[in-house]
């Protein structure tokens, strides 16, 4: 353990290390700060926390745990991409390859999937729990919008991603889903046709989806995750309770 | 120009040299409206780096462990090819719309399908920007006899509309709800019994969300579990 250790060390002050991560080696406040600093990801946070953010009973991690299942459902996803064409109807025979002929792609799938449903209900229990806590209250008002468009985002993932597999499932929920589009006021049968690139759930409609699934919607959240997290050090960081004055 | 001592405030200027050699200062301005202002300043604090992102990897390896268990254990579903010919009965939205599609049972699709998630939706949005939301005062702090009269009525003309509709189904967390926030009235700060005072100290934002939450996921239960061909009421365990 002790050689790994000082191996890392060492590999960590080699010119090249240096030369991707600025901050060297070292675990002074400032290191760590520069840690955080200069990282284009973590820069996105503040490089101190408050501890009592940190509890558990804060937050019981769902924003956290919400992430967590976005990165496994991009990692899924891309693998998934590589065994899948949008069209009909070879859609379907790719979900039965990936249960027959492709190593683990029945697990793969399962594990998207899964991903998917527990994305959804995380999100709502982080709603729900940031307003109970009270921390949409201001300085983060913006911050809570930036999440009600982000639990949009999260349905309207799910709900294009539902369609791809091509099975009676997928085809008739999208049917029932753009039946309730058509009922918008004046324009509900325009929404539908640019929504299904067509007056019904068609090979059209299943490349919408593939690529409002697999590329505009993802971007689209990831951008506005980042937003989400910069927020945070904006609006002075992860929401605490003010202490009670005995 | 004029009087308005928000105007003058914005008024005030400083000048600054722009030659950094010259004149190294810097200043910050930190204007009131727009400044994270963060009240409880004397908080221990951790750092980010490793002790905050040590407790994310750690979330996410749970997250990841629970989920791959779940996969190797349950399949996702898959039937049969996608035929517009045949129609399933009943034909469910995913789990997370069947609250909807049950609404969809009762009211016109232009109600359910378009009235009721555009109104959720603005409402979530527009919670953070009222200060009746913000300063979380309780519901009976003053007025009590106004409101009380206020909420009642409101409360009966709501069921009286799900019930000439036949909502049983929101009807029933709608009345749990109204109850329960009535009944807080009856209390006070100095009520004997924790539960007495934590009800009483409630806002009505506290009573709407929460009535949001059971109604939907009540409704989500019901869609998911309790419905079969025609819509028609149906137990889990039968098929």
């Amino acid at each position: 353990m002790a050689t790994i250790k000082t191996e890392f060390e060492k590999l960590r002050s080699t010119d090249v290390w240096r030369t991707i991560f600025r901050s060297g080696s070292g675990s002074s406040n400032l290191h760590r700060s520069q840690a955080v600093q200069q990282n284009i990801f973590l820069h996105l946070f503040s490089v101190k926390i408050r501890s009592r953010a940190l509890e558990f009973s804060a937050t019981w991690y769902l924003g956290a745990l919400t992430l967590s299942t976005f990165f496994v459902l991009i990692a899924t996803g891309i693998l998934l991409m590589f065994y899948y064409h949008p069209s009909v109807p070879q859609a379907y025979a790719d979900m039965k390859d990936l249960q027959f002929v492709v190593a683990s792609g029945v697990f793969l799938r399962n594990l998207h999937r899964w991903s998917a449903h527990a994305m959804v209900f995380l999100v709502f229990a982080h709603m729900f729990k940031v307003f109970y806590r009270g921390a949409y209250r201001p300085p983060r008002q913006f911050n809570w919008v930036i999440g009600v468009f982000l639990l949009l985002l999260t349905l309207l993932l799910s709900y294009t991603g539902y369609l791809l597999p091509w099975d009676q499932l997928s085809f008739w929920a999208v049917t029932v889903g753009s039946n309730i589009a058509k009922a918008v006021p004046l324009m509900g049968k325009q929404i539908r046709f640019l929504m299904l690139g067509g007056n019904e759930v068609n090979a059209n409609a299943l490349l919408r989806f593939y690529v409002l699934h697999c590329v505009i919607l993802p971007l689209t959240a990831i951008l506005l995750v980042g937003v989400h997290f910069w927020r945070i050090r904006k609006d002075g960081g992860l929401h605490v309770p003010e202490k009670k004055t005995p | 120009m004029t009087e308005d001592p928000k105007m003058q405030e914005t008024k005030i200027q400083a000048e600054v040299q722009s030659d950094v050699r010259k004149n190294p200062r810097r200043i910050a301005f930190i204007l009131r409206r727009a400044s994270p202002h963060v009240k409880t300043q004397d908080d221990a604090r951790v750092m980010t780096y490793p002790t905050a992102l040590s407790r994310f990897v750690i979330a996410l390896e749970v997250a990841f462990l629970l989920l791959v268990w779940i996969s190797l254990l349950v399949n996702a579903p898959l039937e049969g090819i996608a035929d517009p010919m045949h129609t399933p009965n009943p034909a469910k939205a995913p789990w997370y719309f069947l609250g909807l599609q049950e609404l969809l049972h009762y009211f016109p699709p232009v109600v359910a399908g378009v009235l009721v998630p555009g109104l959720v939706v603005g409402a979530l949005i527009v919670i953070p920007y009222f200060n009746i939301n913000i300063e979380g005062e309780s519901l009976w702090a003053k007025d009590r006899k106004r409101r009380l009269m206020i909420i009642s009525a409101v409360l009966v003309l709501f069921c009286l509309f799900l019930l000439a509709y036949d909502v049983i189904v929101a009807l029933v967390p709608t009345l749990l709800i109204g109850v329960l926030m009535l009944w807080s009235a009856r209390f006070s700060s100095e009520s004997p019994r924790l539960v007495q005072r934590w009800l009483f100290s409630k806002p009505l934002s506290f009573w709407i969300m929460s009535w949001f939450l059971i109604e939907l996921t009540v409704l989500t239960v019901v869609g998911t579990f309790f419905r079969g061909p025609g819509w028609g009421w149906i137990l889990p365990w039968q098929s």
